[in-house]
């Protein structure tokens, strides 16, 4: 089967065959990257546009990486959201981009929603690289790969998502794929942090408790506390949350004994996790940021038709 | 210009009547309600048959943009798409630039609304000054230039203190509060309803208990003050039950709702649709369904649209910054008469709401057709169907997210002091 959409703009929707056949990509791909020369001509002449309404260095230069592995053309250009209030819309960045005839556009963007309203807009395709508290199917995927690489399957697996839900794109593309995928996803955070209605995107369970969250897990997924997110209202001190929603050497022995540590990165050390955990056996959190640009490169070569150029 | 409109099936709970009647309309005024009554002199007739005939409907509640949002829509443009839906009255809220919170604003809409408006315009003017929620506006000049109520729309009065004493001064000054019941702090910086589809969509939501606690504040402050209230465009089941268990107190508030509270709800928003974001928002299936149970038992006194003109350039954009509202002056009496289809009201209920008690509330001499009366009527074909096209739209925007739905129900005539202002043939 092939991968028949212009756009990845979420995981939602898509069929499992299609997250297989993504994932599967990937660990094809990974092998390129382990190469003396890792450079496949595979998007050779096709241009790659990194449109970063968000600051992002590794999501950005992942995405670049997985390009030029492909031999794609890639601009990075980095746009401020509040170009918006500065009289630019979205609507004309995409005209203006759509101009200059790229062939695909990886967008991240604070607005939810950003991606569906570009993706109608322009002809060429758009993959999201993070969209306000919606989606970001790169790093879901992403996790998926590490999960599987390690467990041989997502069929069955429990993964405990714990921290700020309600403002995490990557826990909703988690949810997605992995609901999809015939995993059980297990939430927990604080209730300040627990949208309403999460449970019905798929077969989730919401815990009030980190520790029912986490029990007899196979990953624990750690999210990370955007700082600059929170306000004063949803919890009191950090120090308060590392105690409660932390993952340190005690709640991670409810696990399952070989259970993987997962974070999105980067790391707020000693709040969602601690250094023995994150730099600990268990911590997949730098073959995630690996097998990131597998997935994307899986992404990118999908979204572009999944041919190899003809000569 | 003199009238027999002929055969109608005359709907005019003022007077209890639903029944087939000629009416003659002399001198702008309604003369004779009957049957076979005689054209008089000069007379132009109405063929009315199948067609229902009630007082003018009131639209208690829309934004015609004018002073300083012309384009969005203008005095003209909006009476324009008033006539269009059968209203022969729009009362006109204060967040324009400047606010109407003085009298050379209103008589300047008064003025304006006389020399090129298609249909009556009655100004609401503001509560406070600027709509700043700092210092009452000039309610007794307000008045006196026309205005027929005071309302901060889109802006709640965040200080319960200052409500207190609007709510007292305009009793002392005769004329009607209108509040915008809304916890702000709560509302935060949402964008749509809280709940399921919010969570899905990853969009801020905003909890209903923003509108309930807020409804509350009113409810409580107008009984402590004893003063009229009336509620804007109620949106939850929460409020509803706030306002009907005042109301089974004696408090004197009422309320009203729009056409999108009942027929749509916040699914509408999947896929980011601008047109479907609004304030207060589309809520949930369990909102509507008890804003239909409380028009039916009375608790809602009023069908208003709040038409919101907004300029293409203010939704085309991500969900978060596009702009609350949509247009609904063409589309109100379509999707209201849906409810008489359901069986949520008769349609003598249905006409109390959408011309009755507006001009009760409102206090305005409208909304009947008793001898005597300004002849403001609308002439509705029921069986009218037809298709929701923007450039067939009167008014300027055309922010609606009932475009390209099939409607059933138009205005046939609509007319104004014996005028026909709009006729759909």
């Amino acid at each position: 089967m092939g991968f028949n959409h212009k756009d990845i703009i979420g995981l939602q929707g898509l069929t499992r065959e299609e997250i297989q056949l993504l994932l599967d990509t990937a660990d094809n791909m990974k092998e390129i990257s382990g190469r003396d020369i890792k450079k496949v001509p595979t998007l050779r002449g096709k241009t790659v546009v990194n449109l970063f309404f968000e600051a992002s260095t590794r999501t950005r230069t992942s995405f670049e990486i997985a390009a030029k592995r492909l031999s794609a053309d890639t601009i990075n250009i980095s746009a401020s959201t509040s170009s918006v209030t500065k009289g630019e819309t979205l609507s004309d960045t995409a005209r203006n981009i759509q101009a200059m005839k790229p062939d695909i556009i990886v967008m991240r963007h604070a607005a939810s929603g950003a991606h569906h309203y570009l993706a109608q807009r322009v002809s060429c395709s758009v993959i999201n690289a993070g969209d306000g508290a919606h989606e970001h199917p790169s790093q879901g995927l992403l996790d998926m790969l590490t999960m599987r690489q390690k467990f041989g399957a997502l069929d069955g697996l429990t993964v405990a998502i714990v921290g700020d839900i309600t403002h995490s794109r990557v826990a909703r593309s988690d949810i997605f794929g992995l609901t999809t995928m015939g995993a059980s996803v297990r939430l927990a955070g604080p209730p300040t942090m627990m949208p309403p209605g999460i449970e019905r995107l798929g077969n989730v369970t919401v815990c009030t408790d980190m520790r029912e969250a986490i029990a007899g897990a196979d990953v624990v997924m750690m999210l990370r506390i955007q700082l600059e997110r929170q306000g004063k209202t949803l919890l009191p001190t950090l120090r308060e949350y590392a105690r409660y929603y932390g993952l340190n050497p005690q709640n991670l022995k409810l696990a399952k004994p070989n259970a993987m540590v997962m974070h999105p990165g980067p790391i707020n050390r000693g709040v969602e996790l601690s250094s023995y955990v994150a730099d600990g056996d268990q911590s997949a959190i730098l073959t995630q940021v690996e097998n990131g640009v597998a997935v994307r490169m899986s992404m990118l070569y999908h979204v572009s038709g999944g041919e190899l150029p003809t000569e | 210009m003199n009238l027999l409109i002929k055969g109608g099936r005359v709907i005019d709970p003022s007077q209890g009547i639903d029944e087939v009647l000629d009416i003659v309309v002399e001198n702008g005024a309604v003369k004779e309600l009957g049957a076979g009554l005689k054209a008089p002199a000069g007379a132009e007739t109405i063929d009315a048959a199948g067609m229902i005939v009630t007082p003018g409907l009131i639209d208690m509640h829309v934004h015609l943009r004018d002073p300083g949002l012309e384009y969005k829509e203008d005095i003209i443009t909006g009476t324009k798409a008033a006539a269009a839906g059968g209203f022969t009255s729009v009362a006109c809220m204060p967040n324009t630039k400047p606010v109407n919170d003085n009298k050379a604003v209103t008589s300047y809409i008064v003025a304006k609304a006389k020399a090129e408006g298609l249909v009556n315009v009655f100004p609401v003017g503001a509560i406070t000054q600027g709509s700043k929620g700092e210092a009452l506006a000039e309610m007794g000049d307000l008045k006196e230039a026309g205005c027929v109520a005071v309302s901060d729309d889109g802006r709640p009065v965040t200080s319960s203190e200052l409500m207190r004493r609007a709510l007292e001064y305009a009793k002392g000054m005769g004329i009607m509060v209108i509040s915008h019941a809304e916890d702000l702090s709560l509302v935060g910086e949402g964008v749509m309803n809280e709940g399921f589809v919010s969570t899905e969509l990853g969009l801020k939501g905003i909890p209903w208990a923003a509108e309930d606690a807020a409804t509350a504040r009113e409810v409580y402050l107008a009984e402590f003050t004893d003063s009229p209230l009336h509620i804007a465009h109620v949106s939850t089941k929460g409020s509803l039950r706030i306002i009907r268990n005042a109301k089974t107190r004696g408090v004197k508030v009422t309320c009203e709702t729009a056409p999108h509270y009942f027929t749509l709800t916040d699914d509408a928003v999947r896929g980011y649709n601008t047109n479907a974001k609004m304030n207060p928002p589309l809520r949930t299936a369990d909102d509507m369904a008890a804003i239909k149970a409380a028009l039916a038992d009375g608790t809602i006194d009023a069908i208003a649209t709040d038409h919101a003109p907004h300029h293409l350039d203010e939704k085309d954009v991500e969900f978060n910054v596009a702009l609350n509202g949509i247009i609904g002056l063409e589309t109100s009496l379509p999707l209201s008469l849906k409810l008489v289809e359901e069986g949520v009201l008769t349609l003598p209920a249905l006409v109390e709401k959408m011309a009755c008690n507006p001009a009760k509330i409102l206090g305005i001499d409208r909304g009947t057709l008793k001898a005597g009366a300004v002849a403001d009527i609308t002439v509705i074909d029921p069986k009218a169907t037809w298709t929701v096209e923007a450039d067939r739209l009167a008014s300027k925007s055309k922010n609606s997210p009932f475009l390209g739905w099939e409607m059933k129900g138009a205005a046939a005539y609509t007319i104004v002091s014996g005028k026909v202002v709009y006729s759909r043939s």
